[in-house]
């Protein structure tokens, strides 16, 4: 595991002390009691592709280590798979603060090495606002032409329509301007910095 | 007995195998599944993960919809239907979400309905003693391992529904449909979900820990209860995987219906198995 330093040889890392405060405030989950027993991270399925485990997270996060948290892998490798909720011990909410962590990144423009993750997160939603439902084909060739990944999964994807598991064509809900207006007053484009 | 019906997306695409063989045992069992009328998708993953208000306006709208059918409502996938779950909880709670919602969908949500997953309903409703009674083609000499995945169970206070760690509920619909339900010890990982699309190295590498502990146990196949979970073990493994069934699937073999309609669409192919022992028999 990789160890947290909080200062970096010759420059110091921004701190800000006020941004665990900022994180409970915004996902409605207490976090400071967590006392670091790692159960979350020993029993994360994804920790092993992680840059920071689920704890250090939380920890930074503690530490007003926001630009840190906020870049992380970790907080959009995320699966919401509850593991860690389920376990602990002090009922600290991680994957409900990983959202959080993940909003307050998108609201700021913050860029982590897992761009293909935030680009999904973003075609899915305008497959949504576009259908109201989700579209697997229109979801995928956006994600490929975004991406520049057109050939992964293509024998994958001829077989799945070969057994009939795709659709060409997307339909639209009845009442899409509802859900124009759902995106109008909660969605992205509603910015707020930190 | 009517229920309303959330299908979620995936019931209609690549978990048409779900969609299908849920309608055909469903009706077999005597549940009347009402659609939501206009249903839209309920944000999962990428609603919550971007939006908290977001996430939960997009599951708001279905709840609001469903009320007004007056009925208790059903849903089929995990995701769904922990959104579902989360958001009756926060729309009850968060002053502001509720009343943009009412402003949008022109209704107040009071919430006096409940809301179940379908492996609840059918085990819980329904009843695994109607199910034996009704069972004409028992599974004999299927051997399965039961994958419930993650977030059908946990975490309970929101899913209020069997074991976080030790759930028994597939376990025992396995048995009651005559299989053979095998102990072991991933009933509750996670297969990766959505990552499946971006970062595939990592939800290779979930599945292959999954389906070779099924293989280690004894099962010929994997019973499961979620799309993201079934289209993951199936498409993610490689070559020589195990089938992965819908328990809806095996339930509506096992009440006696041709399932070729449904069993035709995996891409790990289950009739070979299901021919050699003499299982497929449905009308």
């Amino acid at each position: 595991m990789k160890v947290i330093t909080i200062t970096k040889t010759g420059e110091a890392e921004a701190v800000d002390p006020g941004f665990a405060e900022l994180v409970q405030q915004k996902s409605g989950k207490e976090l400071r009691q967590c006392y670091h027993c790692l159960k979350c991270s020993a029993g994360c399925p994804i920790s092993f592709a992680m840059d920071w485990t689920p704890n250090q997270i939380i920890r930074m996060v503690q530490l007003g280590l926001k630009e840190r948290v906020l870049s992380s892998s970790t907080i959009w490798l995320c699966a919401s798979c509850e593991t860690c909720f389920t376990r602990c011990p002090n009922e600290v909410d991680l994957p409900a603060i990983m959202d959080t962590l993940k909003e307050i990144a998108i609201r700021n423009g913050i860029k982590s090495q897992q761009a293909v993750i935030q680009i999904f997160h973003r075609v899915f939603l305008n497959c949504i606002r576009e259908y109201g439902r989700l579209h697997e084909l229109s979801l995928l060739a956006s994600l490929k032409v975004l991406t520049l990944n057109l050939f992964e999964d293509m024998g994958l994807g001829m077989k799945m329509f070969n057994k009939g598991k795709i659709n060409l064509l997307p339909t639209r809900i009845e009442n899409i301007h509802e859900l124009d207006a759902i995106f109008r007053a909660f969605g992205e484009s509603k910015r707020s910095k930190i | 007995m009517k229920l309303s019906y959330f299908p979620g997306c995936s019931l209609d695409g690549t978990a048409k195998e779900y969609g299908l063989s849920t309608r055909a045992a469903c009706q077999r069992l005597g549940l009347e599944l009402m659609e939501i009328p206009d249903w839209n998708c309920c944000g999962a993953s990428s609603g919550h993960s971007t939006s908290y208000l977001l996430g939960h306006a997009l599951a708001a709208r279905n709840l609001i919809l469903a009320e007004k059918q007056g009925l208790d409502l059903v849903v089929s996938c995990a995701a769904c239907f922990a959104r579902f779950k989360r958001t009756d909880i926060v729309l009850k709670k968060n002053a502001e979400l509720d009343k943009k919602m009412e402003e949008i969908m022109g209704t107040s949500y009071k919430g006096d309905f409940k809301i179940r997953h379908l492996l609840d309903v059918i085990c819980n409703v329904v009843g695994l003693d109607t199910i034996r009674k009704k069972v004409s083609n028992p599974l004999k000499g299927l051997r399965l391992v039961p994958y419930y995945g993650c977030v059908i169970v946990r975490p309970h206070e929101v899913t209020q529904f069997d074991n976080e760690e030790q759930p028994q509920a597939m376990d025992n619909l396995v048995e009651a449909i005559g299989a053979e339900c095998l102990s072991w010890s991933d009933k509750t990982e996670c297969c990766g979900a959505s990552l499946s699309l971006t970062r595939v190295d990592i939800v290779k590498k979930l599945a292959e820990v999954i389906v070779d502990e099924g293989k280690e146990a004894g099962a010929q196949a994997i019973i499961t209860a979620c799309p993201l979970c079934q289209a993951n073990l199936d498409m993610r493994y490689g070559e020589d995987g195990l089938p992965v069934f819908y328990f809806t699937e095996l339930l509506g073999l096992a009440l006696g219906i041709d399932g070729k309609t449904w069993l035709d669409r995996h891409i790990t192919d289950p009739l070979p198995l299901l021919s050699s022992l003499n299982l497929m028999k449905g009308e």
